[in-house]
């Protein structure tokens, strides 16, 4: 499993209700209804990740985030995640504000773009970071909103949302002494806890 | 005729009958006796009996779902693109029950069968039926054949309808319910449609009140008609432009000529009409018009479907069809939003299609996959 979607399994409540935004192929709601009896539903538009869902017993939903959520009842959920997709949406900022409407907590995990490789790749050699973490080229890619962890913190601030765990993973690796000293330039991704 | 039964049919299939004493008493009030229900079965029922899938048919329908009656029949049954070995519903997994629902035509009691009380045909004193009646006949079936859980009830269109109606009235006998291009309700433009389809049968000089089985006759242009209305409703206007476009069938737009013209739709209208009056009764058709109409799953649950759902432990596909404007994605999703709302496990799939509503019946590729998979994840 991912390392981000290990991390944030710690956060989600035995037996509550999750919604998991941009789901992929379910292994994430797979894992929580096998450990914790989660109630899951994924939202997802790729085809074949919606049928790995169906094979894993995910219940997920053919919706796209940027059309909206105004189908999900306020607080209906317990937790709303965001792994790995906050990047991709048109409007991050109205889906962060749904998420939060939606959900008790959210959990939203995004690579950092502040990451030192990020910088190195366009401030010393001019080009668009490619890596394992955003493996794309810069015209075909599905992420249209990068944002650093600095970015991310000012606009919680700036928004009036509560930030109750932040965590952080580099090489692999969750929260090792670096990346927690100076997240911004040594982070490789971050997986915040949300709440209003 | 097939040249030969493929590998993935279920094959040559005998229709199978079985006749209930009755009483059954019905929603509006009246009982129904003798009832006889017409079926065919897919598959082998395992030991432990947790195999048997329903199929529900849809306006139209009837039992015969899939296979050939035999080796001289032009097509297999309706649904036999999905049912059969290897299948999305693979009847080497599953055993298939499909039936006729009471009111039809096709061999379960109806308006064409014998009033015991008069010796004539019941014609338009047959009871008014709804969809929980189907639903409570699909269940004596049930019991006749020892099934006490379904795997899954399936139906496309009125059939989900029914689908959704045994979560409802039966919420413990289903494990999982399969609801393709179906709806809670009608809306006023599918009532609009069914309108105008029965007052076309119901206006024409054969109709006789519903008694022209005992004039020896039928409203056959009638229910041509009423079957062509429906058919434009089926199919989406892209489907029917690339199909027939504005192709001529007779006549000319050469100026100096008055020849009447004729469009190859409307003639391929005409023929889906006339060739339907054959093989479906009239008042059939009025009865199931007006159980559609009548359906609203949260009617007796404060308008609120997630209250609908709340008892059932089923869980639930829910596919709908792009161009379906008969019963629109739109539908669909307020099922699945309910589902949500219910905390019901649910999984909802938008089927890219150009055909319409009819879609739920013809081979699609995506289609074929999500609703295979889902019901290979079922266990048996």
């Amino acid at each position: 499993m991912r390392i981000d979607l290990d991390i944030l399994q710690q956060w989600i409540e035995p037996r509550s209700r999750v919604l998991d935004l941009g789901c992929g192929g379910g292994t994430l709601l797979a894992e929580l209804a096998a450990r914790k009896q989660v109630t899951g539903y994924g939202l997802e538009i790729d085809h074949a990740k919606i049928s790995q869902c169906i094979a894993k017993r995910v219940s997920v939903i053919e919706q796209n985030l940027d059309e909206g959520l105004q189908n999900f009842d306020s607080g209906s959920f317990d937790t709303v995640v965001m792994s790995q997709t906050l990047q991709a949406v048109r409007y991050p900022h109205r889906v962060l504000d749904e998420m939060l409407r939606i959900g008790r907590e959210c959990i939203v995990s995004f690579p950092n773009f502040g990451h030192w490789r990020c910088r190195y790749h366009l401030v010393l050699r001019g080009h668009m970071p490619v890596s394992e973490f955003l493996p794309y080229t810069w015209y075909d890619t599905p992420n249209i909103h990068f944002c650093t962890i600095a970015d991310f913190e000012d606009f919680c601030r700036e928004h009036g949302i509560r930030i109750l765990n932040r965590r952080y993973v580099t090489a692999g690796r969750d929260d090792d002494r670096l990346s927690v000293a100076w997240p911004n330039m040594l982070a490789e991704m971050a997986i915040y806890r949300l709440t209003r | 005729m097939p040249a030969e039964i493929p590998a993935d049919s279920v094959g040559i299939v005998t229709p199978q009958q079985i006749d209930f004493p009755g009483p059954v008493q019905l929603a509006s009030g009246r009982a129904l006796a003798p009832v006889r229900i017409v079926y065919e079965t897919y598959g082998t029922l395992n030991a432990a009996r947790s195999n048997a899938v329903l199929i529900c048919h849809a306006l139209s329908g009837h039992h015969h779902a899939a296979g050939y009656h035999s080796l001289a029949d032009d097509k297999p049954g309706w649904w036999d693109y999905y049912i059969g070995p290897g299948k999305p519903i693979d009847t080497n997994r599953f055993f298939v029950v499909s039936l006729n629902n009471i009111g039809g035509c096709h061999g379960s009691t109806g308006p064409t069968s014998t009033n015991p009380d008069t010796g004539r045909p019941w014609g338009p004193d047959f009871p008014r039926l709804r969809v929980r009646d189907w639903v409570k006949t699909q269940a004596m079936l049930m019991d006749a054949l020892g099934i006490d859980v379904w795997a899954a009830v399936v139906g496309g269109s009125l059939g989900g309808m029914q689908a959704m109606r045994w979560c409802v009235d039966y919420p413990e006998r289903l494990r999982h319910c399969v609801v393709i291009a179906s709806a809670m309700k009608l809306t006023a433009q599918n009532l609009a449609f069914n309108e105008i389809a029965r007052q076309a049968i119901t206006s024409d000089p054969d109709f006789h009140d519903g008694r022209y089985l005992e004039h020896d006759t039928a409203p056959r242009k009638g229910l041509a008609i009423a079957r062509m209305v429906g058919h434009v409703t089926y199919l989406s206007g892209d489907a029917m432009g690339q199909k027939f476009g504005r192709d001529l069938r007779r006549g000319t737009f050469e100026p100096g000529t008055e020849a009447t013209i004729e469009f190859q739709v409307g003639s391929y209208l005409r023929y889906q009409g006339e060739t339907f009056s054959d093989r479906f009764d009239a008042n059939t058709y009025l009865l199931m018009t007006q159980a559609l109409d009548y359906f609203d799953l949260a009617r007796d649950f404060n308008d609120n479907p997630a209250q609908a759902f709340a008892k059932t432990g089923s869980r639930f596909l829910v596919i709908s069809f792009t161009t379906d404007w008969r019963f629109s994605p739109e539908r669909s999703r307020e099922i699945a939003n309910a589902l949500l709302r219910a905390g019901k496990a649910v999984t909802y799939a938008e089927i890219d299609s150009e055909y319409g509503h009819d879609a739920f019946l013809i081979p699609i590729e995506r289609y074929r996959q999500v609703f295979g998979t889902y019901m290979h994840s079922i266990e048996v």
